[in-house]
């Protein structure tokens, strides 16, 4: 004959295999993919894709920092050195001149092609005589000394011409050799990874060789000169490792420390290590039934899933903790009911997640309502039926008593306790125009230094992030570039009127094939360039023999293939272009940052004018986006969507317990020190300093959903008063509650900013919801009646 | 910056190739050391100068000679400036060990550690006018003739960076006041500056 509850273990046991298997083949992901959303509009989808992917994705900003400079430019060129042997790298760039020999070469050999100047009037006689004139006059000049090597085969200016479009002040300054940032206290150097942004395991290889090499290039300098001087690193796969590295660590430390902590707890509270471990069976559960529930979901399982993992312990430890305390022969009756309707409200908050646009949002929903669940089931129907006939744990009545005296005492004063809700909804209301974090960067896991310390380094590199960016898209490559240069020539007018500073164009680096054939068009054949030549060079004292080598020069480049993107490899210009210009979708898109005219940002007004300017183009689209706008708007949009899903959550939690309570009083009774509570936490973290993000809104919700089931224990002893023993109801809730401040206080501490800002809402929200829940529900107790003990 | 950076490197078959030469016993003949060193003395006293310059260039691309003039100023002990007044207006700037340029709306600076091929060109009128003989010796040789009333020192460079076209350089001079400047280049090219009376203030 079976045992009662047998049946309930086999099917535990059962699912419980099942639910192994797949949390075993499940694949776990540590990206910042989860809390990159899900993009909306195309211009935003070209964003995220290029934050996650771009080439941008792949600079690592290095910089060297302290001792002399001169120690600094040594490590920098050795660093660089090394790092461009290495096959990881795809591009070094530090400032000093051996990186520049294939721009160089790269710039002259295509000067006809690149050059904006080359025109057919260029080469006309007329054309000729200005520019050899006019190159004739900087010879003469502290500058001939640069130009008078290229005279000879350039006497018309143009590589001077190339490389001063291209150059328009965006390279960092250099000192003693190599980049430096101007208050020349760090050497700098950018290296461009061949591993993918979304490679992580090739970024952290790439991370780890930049500090092998820096390692090695130190030891190859004395200790005494090498003293004090470190490298520090930046930029997106910096993040991505150091994010991947965070996540992964604080998963362990949290889940451990959250786990010790609670179990101490309980084993205080329990005196018995068989209650202990009985008490974990629902919580190993419900974490198993959670991760196979997110893995069959959603196909993959993100690392800070298991993160927010810690807080199920804390609350489905609640279920066993009433289940061992107010342990009586009718648990089933008087307990497990309100139990069960508490997990259906928390199972409600979580519901409202799993519609977030945020991955790791919608999959911490799926994990909890499964674990809670799980946790729930296993605490009804398979754990009475595993208690030892002589399962005991010591008599928390006496700690219930002093609880209820302590409550007794608060209730004296509880005018001015609740005075605090009061004040703290005339504070949230007094900064109401300042309470929400609007900035998407703060549900970065980066550390606001990190990225402080990034922000720096991009500025320091001159290569701040634009604001304002034009976006030309297309059918196809040659579309895109041909709007490009019309853009461009719109652009460059705006530039010569000091509405904007300049701009950053693909076509720099690769003018459209269109173009390049038309300045190939403009070189005359051999013996027409000749006679124009010597026409040209009358009344000018450049020797006609000495320009023989301009003759073939031109000559060759008529017969040049023309430029591709597989032209500029192996040249700094690589880099740049790739950034600029990149397929998307099913066409091509190029990127036009533009730079302020002063060290402001551009103004509306000139983003309006330069808007107006763009106009329309026949064969591209072409946008003016403005990157922090629409950041702030894809943002706001998820703020909004929080805000939303935490009032449906409360919603639908107010609509469950008025169909279960059937009492509007009674709901009322449950839900308003909730309310109070999520208000005074809000208070408190505007207070000391937070501005609320998407978490923060999410953190409240759960503040309902878990503060809901102590607010249901109280309104049950106030409906059945001859069914409960007040203390113990207090001392099971006391335990339950510390369990949960704990899971979520152990959140609170981590270094990852969405995990932090809920632990930090929930701990004190769960607190305040108990102490709210106890003081609205408290009524002196006649001081004849003496609870009756369980048993 | 990055322009002229890129042009100065760009002399034909210029790869960038460091040419710290070891300082190397000058050509000078032992009777004329105590007279060098005067000399330098004598220079390194001096902290000032603001001088008139005129400038002939001989280019071997060029059928005629190139004329300039202006003034050059100097600060003890790196800071020199080459004021082009005619025919272009043109300022050039030495200060520490960077140079710029600046003609019209365009400045270019550049780090002369980071182009051994140019650092001689500056570092020989540099390193004369502040008597920094060790400065000299790290590039040059050494001749010395004369006497301090009326001296002739040549530069010759003690091994060629890549892409250093130097053959020699002449200077001339009277006590601590130099006088001629020339420069001659590999290729036949040659340049002299010759130098006008202090402009007193």
């Amino acid at each position: 004959m079976m045992r009662p509850g047998a049946s309930g273990t086999l099917i535990w046991a059962l699912l419980g295999m099942g639910a192994a298997a797949v949390a075993a083949r499940a694949t776990y992901t540590t990206d910042l993919s989860a809390f990159l959303p899900r993009s909306p509009s195309a211009t935003q989808r070209l964003l995220v894709e290029q934050l996650r992917s771009g080439p941008a994705a792949r600079l690592i900003m290095v910089a060297i920092e302290g001792g002399e400079p001169q120690t600094r430019a040594t490590l920098s060129a050795d660093l660089a050195r090394r790092l461009r042997a290495d096959p990881r790298f795809a591009a070094v760039n530090n400032g000093d001149a051996a990186g520049l020999d294939h721009d160089r070469e790269f710039l002259f050999r295509n000067r006809y092609l690149l050059s904006a100047t080359v025109t057919p009037q260029r080469f006309t006689v007329a054309g000729l005589h200005a520019a050899i004139e006019d190159a004739v006059a900087t010879l003469g000049s502290p500058e001939g000394m640069l130009i008078r090597p290229l005279f000879a085969s350039d006497p018309t200016g143009e590589t001077l011409g190339v490389l001063e479009a291209l150059a328009q002040g965006r390279a960092p300054p250099t000192s003693a050799g190599v980049w430096a940032s101007p208050d020349g206290r760090r050497a700098l150097l950018i290296v461009q990874t061949r591993a993918a942004g979304s490679d992580t395991d090739g970024q952290e290889e790439a991370c780890g060789a930049v500090r092998r090499a820096f390692s090695e290039a130190r030891e190859g300098l004395a200790a005494a000169t090498t003293r004090g001087v470190r490298m520090r690193m930046s930029g997106p796969p910096v993040f991505a490792v150091a994010s991947r590295a965070a996540i992964r660590s604080e998963v362990v430390r949290l889940s451990s420390l959250g786990a010790g902590l609670i179990a101490l707890l309980l084993l205080a509270a329990y005196r018995s290590l068989p209650a202990l471990l009985l008490g974990m069976l629902p919580v190993a559960s419900g974490a198993l039934a959670g991760v196979a529930a997110v893995a069959l979901g959603y196909g993959s399982v993100h690392g800070i899933t298991l993160g927010f993992g810690v807080t199920l312990i804390g609350e489905a430890v609640d279920y066993s903790i009433y289940l061992f305390i107010q342990r009586t022969v009718l648990w089933q009756l008087w307990v497990w009911p309100t139990i069960r309707l508490g997990v259906l409200t928390s199972i409600c908050g979580f519901a409202a997640l799993l519609l977030s646009s945020f991955p790791g949002l919608a999959q911490l929903g799926l994990y909890s309502i499964a674990g809670l669940e799980a946790a729930a089931l296993v605490t009804r129907f398979v754990l009475p039926a595993w208690l030892p006939a002589d399962f005991a744990i010591a008599d928390l009545t006496r700690l219930g008593v002093r609880a209820t005296g302590l409550l007794g005492k608060l209730a004296a004063v509880r005018f001015y306790i609740l005075l605090l809700p009061a004040l703290a909804a005339v504070y949230l209301y007094g900064h109401r125009d300042s309470l929400w974090n609007h900035a998407l960067s703060a549900l970065s896991p980066i550390s606001a230094a990190s990225q402080a310390y990034d922000t720096q380094l991009r500025a320091d590199a001159g290569a701040p992030d634009a604001r304002y960016m034009v976006v030309v898209s297309g059918a196809d490559r040659e579309l895109v570039l041909e709007a490009c240069e019309r853009v461009s020539h719109k652009l460059a007018r705006l530039t010569a009127s000091g509405v904007i500073g300049g701009f950053d164009s693909p076509t720099s680096y690769l003018p459209s094939l269109a173009s390049q054939h038309a300045r190939l068009q403009s070189l005359p054949p051999p013996a027409e360039l000749n006679a124009r030549l010597s026409a040209a060079l009358v009344g000018l004292p450049a020797r006609r023999a000495a320009l023989k080598p301009f003759e073939h020069e031109v000559e060759a480049a008529r017969a040049a293939p023309l430029l591709t993107p597989a032209s500029l490899a192996g040249t700094s210009f690589e880099t740049p272009l790739a950034a600029l210009l990149m397929k998307s979708g099913s066409g091509w898109a190029a990127l036009v940052p533009l730079r302020a005219a002063g060290p402001q940002d551009i103004a509306e007004a000139d983003a309006a004018r330069v808007r107006a300017a763009l106009g329309d183009e026949p064969s591209a689209r072409v946008h003016l986006i403005d990157l922090v706008g629409e950041a702030d708007r894809l943002y706001a949009g998820y703020l909004r969507e929080a805000q939303h899903l935490a009032l449906a959550g409360f919603a639908a939690i107010v609509l469950l317990l008025g169909i279960a309570l059937r009492s509007p009083a009674r709901v009322a009774r449950v839900v308003a020190p909730l309310a109070l509570a999520v208000i005074t936490v809000g208070a408190l973290l505007v207070a000391l300093g937070h501005q609320l993000t998407i978490l923060h809104v999410v953190g409240m919700l759960l503040i309902v959903a878990i503060g809901s089931n102590y607010a249901l224990f109280f309104d049950r002893n106030r409906e059945n008063p001859q069914h409960a023993s007040v203390p113990l109801t207090l001392a099971s809730l006391l335990i339950a509650n510390l369990a949960t401040v704990t899971a979520f206080g152990v959140l609170a501490s981590s270094k990852v900013p969405v995990l932090a800002d809920l632990g930090s809402t929930v701990a004190p929200g769960a607190l305040l919801a108990l102490l709210f829940s106890a003081l609205l529900a408290y009524t002196p107790a006649p001081s004849a009646s003496v609870p009756p003990t369980p048993e | 910056m990055r322009a002229l950076a890129l042009c100065l490197a760009m002399a034909p078959g210029a790869p960038s190739a460091t040419a710290q030469a070891a300082p190397v016993a000058s050509t000078t003949p032992a009777a004329a050391q105590p007279v060098l060193d005067e000399l330098m003395r004598l220079l390194a006293a001096r902290r000032h100068g603001h001088v008139r310059f005129t400038e002939v260039q001989v280019l071997g691309v060029l059928k005629r000679p190139l004329l300039s003039s202006g003034e050059l100023s100097y600060d003890a002990p790196d800071w020199l400036e080459k004021r082009t007044l005619n025919p272009r207006p043109e300022t050039l700037v030495l200060s520490g060990g960077v140079l710029t340029i600046r003609h019209g709306e365009h400045t270019r600076t550049l780090t002369l550690a980071q182009y051994p091929q140019v650092a001689p060109w500056v570092e020989s009128i540099r390193a004369t006018l502040a008597g920094d003989r060790s400065a000299l010796e790290r590039y040059f040789h050494l001749e010395f003739s004369g006497s301090l009333p009326h001296w002739s020192l040549v530069l010759v460079p003690v091994e060629r960076a890549p892409g250093e076209t130097i053959a020699a350089i002449h200077i001339t001079g009277e006590g601590a006041a130099m006088r001629t400047f020339e420069i001659r280049q590999t290729d036949g090219d040659h340049s002299l500056l010759t130098i006008g009376p202090e402009i007193t203030p």
